[in-house]
């Protein structure tokens, strides 16, 4: 950094781990360990969990879930992991239970 | 886009100027670039970030300064404007593995020092049953290797584990003292475990046997003195009214003499400063300098206000003035590279060294609890035999639903108060036990004392840039050498926060 110096250890490890590494160019890439839609068969990708086509994307009930909890999909579902874990608690079953859902106001 | 500067304290030392991000609890210095950028989005409501662009667009450093400006959102020091606080923070995985477990091996004591909270109004313990039978003055060593054996089991992976003899006076019960360091050896043998121990006493019964026994299982003493005999014997006394000092300070020579000899852990000196009895430069000259105590700590005495010892607040700065004379001091032994036995001084800089972030102001309830004569867990220490705060028995084990309650309450998320102060990464609020004192809420921030807080965190702010300007090697015997390793290999660690939110280191 030439403007702003790191003293104390937390900044050293700022500088280090985050500005050094924002640097560097990255492919996009799955997460280590590896998962997603080209590792793990789920609903509303290539194949059903059974194996076949049956349960694939549609209707979007079908999917819901699949836009944030196993794969990475950029749909317009809350963000569960931190603004709004329980959007979806009142819904275990999207196809019965979709009118439940919680409204998200952002 | 509108950025703007998050939560931070500016302060110039010898001409050089630094600053401390809250947020992330990083230390950076600033030269006239970095000053001027920082300025610039130090603005109520932020600042557009084009047009910030556009009234630089003449600049011919205008690529430096926007990497500069990255830096500084990295590092937490500048946001977007109206950025969404953080989530806050859930607790670390639960059950935390325990650390240091401190055992109350009695509730008696040889003195009547007339501060001790252990018999005035400030006492939060009651030590009778509920059938109105009064418990055990003297923890059994049974209850003692019980306890024992509930630390080595509760600290699951965790390979470092500490017990703390407290008491009232712990000498008095030394037979369970020595059974418990006995059983706890074995134990960390036979699970390739290390087992430090630790202890607190008045001095008044270090024998021979006592002082071999100590410094050959390398504890760590702390011996609770309060100056030279005119300070020391004018509160902590015998039964009699007869002041301590004189028996005392013999043992003590001969302790420190032997612990030196045998290259034992540092001795420390437990200082309580009450009510006209806030010379801490000469109680630190008198303890440090002439017994040879290695550290010297200082605590203000816990009392209700109309106590006549209680501190007021005038007193409360007066000590504020001393400790910066005495930082002073500090500052010339680490120009000279020479360690400083200052211990709440060596404690403040070495957490602003490492970048300290606290989520909870101490490690109670979390990787520390306390243990009753009669097994019963509490937060600390200081919170044994409170019912209230009672987690479990160390023959039962601990109440994981209570702890996490508790923890949750007094996480820091909770204390909306601290969250527009600059010291928070050190205070998170304060301590439990004196919130308890004061406003009957374990978990509620500790306001009375914010003012203080932050001046004394000032202080050690400016001393640390002081000791960066003139000799920054001395710092490295405080750094954290995983954190120091980890950002060596630029490899990213778990779960590291983002600069700007709650790093946990």
């Amino acid at each position: 950094m030439k403007h702003l110096f790191a003293v104390n250890q937390k900044a050293r490890m700022i500088e280090g781990i985050v500005i050094q590494k924002a640097q560097q160019a990255h492919a996009m890439m799955a997460p280590d360990p590896p998962f997603g839609c080209t590792t793990m068969f789920s609903p509303g990708w290539e194949v059903d969990s059974s194996g076949g086509t049956h349960g694939l994307c549609t209707p979007i009930e079908r999917d819901l879930y699949d836009c944030y909890h196993t794969c990475y999909w950029p749909a317009q579902v809350p963000d569960a992991l931190t603004n709004s874990p329980n959007w979806a608690k009142s819904c275990g079953a999207p196809v019965n239970d979709w009118a439940s859902i919680d409204l998200v106001f952002p | 886009m509108k950025l703007a500067a998050s939560l931070h304290r500016r302060f110039v030392v010898d001409d050089v100027s630094y600053v401390y991000a809250t947020g992330s609890a990083a230390v950076l210095r600033l030269d006239d670039v970095s000053t001027s950028l920082l300025d610039a989005f130090a603005v109520e409501g932020g600042r557009n970030l084009a047009e910030w662009e556009s009234d630089n667009a003449d600049a011919d450093d205008l690529v430096d300064r926007k990497a500069t400006l990255d830096q500084m959102v990295a590092m937490g020091l500048v946001r977007p404007a109206g950025e969404t606080a953080p989530p806050a923070s859930k607790l670390p995985p639960m059950p935390f593995p325990l650390a240091t477990l401190v055992l109350n091996v009695t509730n008696k004591c040889n003195l009547s020092c007339t501060y001790c909270y252990e018999y005035g109004e400030d006492r939060i313990a009651d030590s009778t049953r509920a059938d109105g039978t009064v418990k055990a003055p003297m923890m059994s060593a049974e209850t003692a290797c019980q306890s024992v054996d509930f630390l080595f089991e509760s600290a699951a992976a965790r390979r470092d584990v500490t017990i703390t003899f407290f008491g009232g006076e712990t000498l008095l019960n030394f037979g369970t003292i020595k059974a418990a360091v006995e059983h706890a050896e074995e134990r960390a043998r036979a699970e390739d475990k290390l087992v430090g121990f630790s202890l607190t006493t008045n001095a008044t019964l270090l024998t021979d046997e006592v002082v071999d026994f100590l410094v050959s299982h390398r504890f760590g003493v702390n011996v609770s003195i309060d100056g030279d005999q005119k300070t020391h014997d004018r509160h902590r006394t015998f039964k009699s009214g007869r002041g301590s000092y004189e028996m005392i300070v013999p043992r003590i020579k001969g302790f420190i003499a032997r612990n030196k000899a045998a290259d034992g852990r540092p001795i420390g000196a437990r200082v309580t400063l009450t009510a006209g009895m806030t010379g801490v430069c000469e109680i630190y000259a008198h303890l440090h300098g002439e017994l040879g105590f290695d550290e010297v700590g200082f605590a203000p005495v816990t009392s209700a206000k109309e106590n006549d010892y209680a501190l007021s607040d005038e007193n409360y700065w007066q000590i504020l003035d001393e400790f910066a004379a005495l930082a002073e001091d500090y500052v010339v032994a680490a120009a000279e590279d020479r360690p400083h036995g200052f211990s709440n001084l060596n404690d403040v800089l070495r957490e602003l060294h490492q970048g300290i972030n606290k989520a909870h102001p101490c490690g109670a309830g979390l990787g520390l609890l306390g243990v009753s004569t009669e097994g019963e867990l509490g937060l600390c220490h200081r919170f044994v035999e409170s019912g209230e705060h009672e987690v479990g028995n160390v023959a039962t084990g601990l109440d994981e639903e209570k702890r996490r309650e508790f923890l949750e309450a007094g996480h820091i998320s909770t204390k909306v108060a601290c969250h527009e102060c600059f010291a928070r990464p050190l205070c998170s609020g304060g301590c439990y036990h004196e919130a308890y004192v004061r406003y009957e809420d374990a978990t509620k921030p500790n306001l009375h004392y914010c003012e203080w807080i932050r001046a004394w965190t000032d202080l050690g702010l400016r001393t640390y840039g002081r000791i960066m300007n003139a000799n920054p090697g001395y710092m490295a015997r405080f750094e954290d050498r995983r954190a120091a390793a980890v950002a060596a290999a630029h490899e990213p660690i778990e779960n590291t926060a983002p600069a700007g939110t709650e790093p946990t280191l």
